[in-house]
C-alpha cells in the first residue's frame, strides 16, 4: 500500500487518537506543573484611637476573577509531585529517620495517601493476576471434558460476570456480602461470628476485593485457554498416554506448554486492566479501607473544589507505573520484530 | 494396572465435574438471586431476621400483600425516572459503535496490508494507549472541556469513547483483515481499481463477521463505562451506569436501595440478551487476539 493511500485510510483513526489520548496526556503534564492561584490578600491600615494597625484580609473578588481568568493557576514546578499527596518527599525521609523497625516505616509509608493507593493497586494487580490464570485454566480442562451438549450452556453461564458492567457486578456482591445479605449471614452462620462484617476490617475489605477482581476476570482466561485447548495435538497426547503418562503428567507436560503462550498474553491483558482497578471500589464503597490510584484520581475530579493539579499529578505517576509494566513485553516484541527483518 | 487407571480416571472425572458445577454456581448465583430479589421488598432482600424470608417473601406478603412485587422498578423506572438514563445509554452506544466501526475498519485495513515497518509502530503506540487507564485520560479532559463548554453533553462523551475505543478497534480489525486473503484485493488493483475500490468492492462484502465481532466488543466498552460517563457528562445527560452510582449516593434509604436493584437488574438484561444471541462471537473475538499471539 502507497504510503498516501495509507495516510488517508488510517487518518481520522490516528486523529481521534492524537486529539483525545495523547493530547490529554500533554495537558495531564501541563496541569501537574501548575497549582490553583493563592488567595489575593489585600492590606489596609486601620486607624484608630489605638494608633494604626495593619490588617490583612482576603479579597474574595479579585480572587475569583483571577481563578477565572487563569484557570489553570500558576506554574509551580515539580511541587505537586512530591507534596503530601503524592510522593510525599519529606514526610518519607522523616519517617525513614525516624524508623523503628522496617515494618514500623512502612506502616507509616501506608498512611500517606499515595502510597496507600500504590500499595492496594500493586498487590490487587499482582495477586489478581496469577489467581485470574490459574483458575481460567483449571475451568477450561473442567469445561473440555464435560459432554458437547453441556459446553455451550456452560460455556453461556461463564461468560457472564465478565460481560456483566464491572460497576453493577461489584454491586451484586456487595448486596451479597452485606450483613444482612445472604453470603454476609451465611458466613457470619459458618464461623459462628453474629457481628462478622467484611466491610469492617481493612483485611477482609482487601480479601473481598481480591475475590471479586477473580470472579470478574477469570471467564476471560478461561475462554482464551479453552481455545487454546481445542488446538492441543491430540497425536502427542496419546503418545504420552502410551508412555504411560498419568492424567496430571499429560497436563503438566504436554497441554501446559503448548498454553504457554496464552498464558503470557492473558497476563499481559491483565496486567493492564487490574492496574488499573476502579470500579469495584466505588461498587463495595471500599473507599475507607482500600482505595487504588484510579480511584483517587477520581476523589481529586470529584469533589466541591477540583484539585486539577492533584488529580494530574497522580495520572502522570499512574501512567509512569503503566510504562514499567508494559517494558519488558515491548521490549519482547521490538527483539521479535528485529529478529523477523533480519 | 488398568483397573488402577480407569479407577483414578474416574475419581478425575468426578472431581472435574464438581469443579465445574461449582464454577457454574459462582459464576450465575449472584444474577439469578438478584433477579429473584428484585421483586421483593428490603426487609426480605436484606433480612434481619432469616435469609429464607427473601425465599418466602414473608416481609413481601405483610408489606404488599403478594409474595412478588414490582415497586422497586416502579420507583426506578417511574418515579426516579429510569427511562431517561436508558435513552442517554442507547444514543451513546449506537453512536459510540458506528464511529468506532467506521474509523476503525478504515484503519484496520490499511494496518493489515501497509507492511511498512511504522504500522508496527503505530500498532505499538495503539498498545500503549490501550494500556492508559480512562481515569487518566478524564482528569486531561476536564478542565479544557469546562473551559470550552464541552463539558456535560452526550456528543462529548461519545468522541471522547470512540477514542478510547479505538486502540482495541483497531487491533482486532488489524487482525481480522490479515485473516483475509489478500490476494483479493490485489488482483482487483490489477483489473484497475484503486485501493479505496478495491476496499469498497472486494473487502466490504467480506469482512462482516469481524466487523460484528468487533462491534460487539465496542458495545461493551460503551455500555460499561463508569469513569468516562460519570465524570463529563452532566446530571440531566447521564447514562445508566452512573445513574446506578447516583441512586447509592442517597444515603441507604428505606426502599432506595431496591430501587437500585431493580436499575441494576435492568440494566444486566440487555448484556444477558447479548450473550445470548452472540456467544459465539464473543468467544472468537476474545480468543483472535490470543491466537495469533
Amino acid at each position: 500500500m502507497r504510503h498516501r493511500t495509507f495516510i488517508w485510510f488510517i487518518l481520522p483513526s490516528l486523529a481521534a487518537m492524537i486529539i483525545f489520548i495523547a493530547l490529554p496526556l500533554v495537558s495531564v503534564v501541563t496541569q501537574s506543573l501548575h497549582i490553583e492561584h493563592q488567595q489575593v490578600l489585600v492590606i489596609t491600615e486601620n486607624c484608630g484611637p489605638f494608633g494604626c494597625q495593619q490588617e490583612t484580609s482576603v479579597d474574595a473578588a479579585a480572587t475569583a476573577v483571577l481563578r477565572a481568568e487563569k484557570p489553570l493557576g500558576r506554574f509551580n514546578g515539580l511541587g505537586t509531585y512530591f507534596d503530601r499527596g503524592h510522593l510525599a518527599s519529606k514526610e518519607v525521609s522523616i519517617a525513614w529517620a525516624n524508623r523503628a523497625s522496617f515494618r514500623g516505616f512502612l506502616s507509616d509509608l501506608y498512611n500517606l495517601p499515595f502510597y496507600k493507593a500504590l500499595a492496594f493497586t500493586l498487590s490487587y494487580t499482582f495477586l489478581v493476576t496469577p489467581l485470574v490464570i490459574m483458575l481460567g485454566l483449571l475451568i477450561a480442562l473442567g469445561v473440555n471434558r464435560l459432554t458437547p451438549a453441556l459446553k455451550g450452556p456452560t460455556i453461556f453461564v461463564s461468560l457472564l460476570p465478565m460481560i456483566v458492567t464491572p460497576l453493577i457486578g461489584s454491586l451484586i456482591l456487595f448486596w451479597m456480602i452485606d450483613a444482612q445479605g445472604i453470603i454476609g449471614k451465611t458466613l457470619q452462620w459458618l464461623l459462628d461470628d453474629p457481628v462478622l462484617s467484611l466491610k469492617a476490617s481493612p483485611g477482609l475489605t482487601w480479601a473481598t476485593l481480591f475475590v471479586y477482581g477473580v470472579w470478574h476476570s477469570a471467564p476471560f482466561a478461561f475462554i482464551v485457554f479453552y481455545a487454546g485447548l481445542q488446538t492441543v495435538n491430540t497425536d502427542t497426547l496419546e503418545a504420552a498416554q502410551i508412555d504411560g503418562a498419568t492424567r496430571f503428567q499429560q497436563v503438566r507436560y504436554v497441554v501446559i506448554p503448548h498454553l504457554m503462550p496464552l498464558v503470557v498474553f492473558i497476563a499481559l491483558i491483565q496486567l493492564m486492566d487490574n492496574f488499573r482497578v476502579f470500579e469495584p471500589i466505588i461498587g463495595f464503597s471500599a473507599q475507607a479501607n482500600a482505595t487504588s490510584l484510579s480511584y483517587i484520581i477520581f476523589n481529586d475530579l470529584r469533589g466541591d473544589v477540583i484539585r486539577f493539579n492533584s488529580a494530574a499529578a497522580t495520572s502522570l505517576l499512574t501512567v509512569l507505573g503503566v510504562a514499567i509494566l508494559l517494558t519488558p513485553v515491548l521490549i519482547r516484541t521490538w527483539r521479535d520484530f528485529k529478529r523477523k527483518v533480519v | 494396572m488398568a483397573a488402577a487407571s480407569i479407577k483414578s480416571s474416574r475419581a478425575l472425572f468426578i472431581f472435574s465435574t464438581a469443579f465445574v458445577v461449582l464454577w457454574v454456581l459462582i459464576a450465575s448465583f449472584p444474577f439469578l438471586w438478584t433477579l429473584w430479589g428484585s421483586f421483593k421488598v428490603q426487609g426480605d432482600f436484606f433480612s434481619k431476621a432469616d435469609w429464607r424470608y427473601a425465599l418466602a417473601g414473608t416481609r413481601t406478603i405483610i408489606e404488599t400483600g403478594g409474595p412478588f412485587t414490582g415497586a422497586g422498578y416502579y420507583g426506578a423506572w417511574v418515579q426516579e425516572e429510569f427511562w431517561r438514563p436508558a435513552m442517554n445509554t442507547m444514543i451513546v452506544v449506537f453512536f459510540t459503535v458506528i464511529i468506532s466501526l467506521t474509523l476503525g475498519t478504515l484503519g484496520g485495513y490499511a494496518l493489515a496490508r501497509s507492511g511498512h515497518r511504522y504500522a508496527f509502530w503505530l500498532l505499538m503506540l495503539a498498545l500503549i494507549f490501550r494500556a492508559m487507564p480512562h481515569i487518566t485520560l478524564v482528569s486531561g479532559y476536564l478542565l479544557p472541556f469546562f473551559q470550552w463548554n464541552l463539558w456535560g453533553h452526550l456528543p462529548t462523551s461519545i468522541i471522547v469513547l470512540v477514542a478510547i475505543n479505538q486502540p482495541f478497534t483497531l487491533w482486532m480489525l488489524h487482525s481480522f483483515f490479515l485473516n483475509i486473503p489478500k490476494d483479493l484485493d490485489e488482483s482487483a488493483k490489477v483489473d484497475g481499481c484503486t485501493q479505496f475500490q478495491a476496499f469498497r468492492h472486494v473487502i466490504i462484502p467480506v469482512m462482516w463477521p469481524g466487523v460484528i465481532t468487533t462491534g460487539l466488543f465496542s458495545f461493551l466498552l460503551a455500555y460499561n463505562d463508569f469513569a468516562v460517563t460519570s465524570m463529563l457528562l452532566s446530571e440531566s445527560n447521564r447514562t445508566m451506569v452512573p445513574a446506578i452510582a447516583g441512586f447509592l449516593g442517597s444515603t441507604f434509604q428505606e426502599g432506595n436501595v431496591m430501587f437500585a436493584v431493580a436499575a441494576v437488574v435492568s440494566a444486566t438484561a440487555p448484556l444477558f440478551i447479548l450473550v445470548m444471541f452472540f456467544q459465539r462471537q464473543i468467544v472468537s473475538g476474545l480468543t483472535a487476539g490470543a491466537v495469533k499471539g
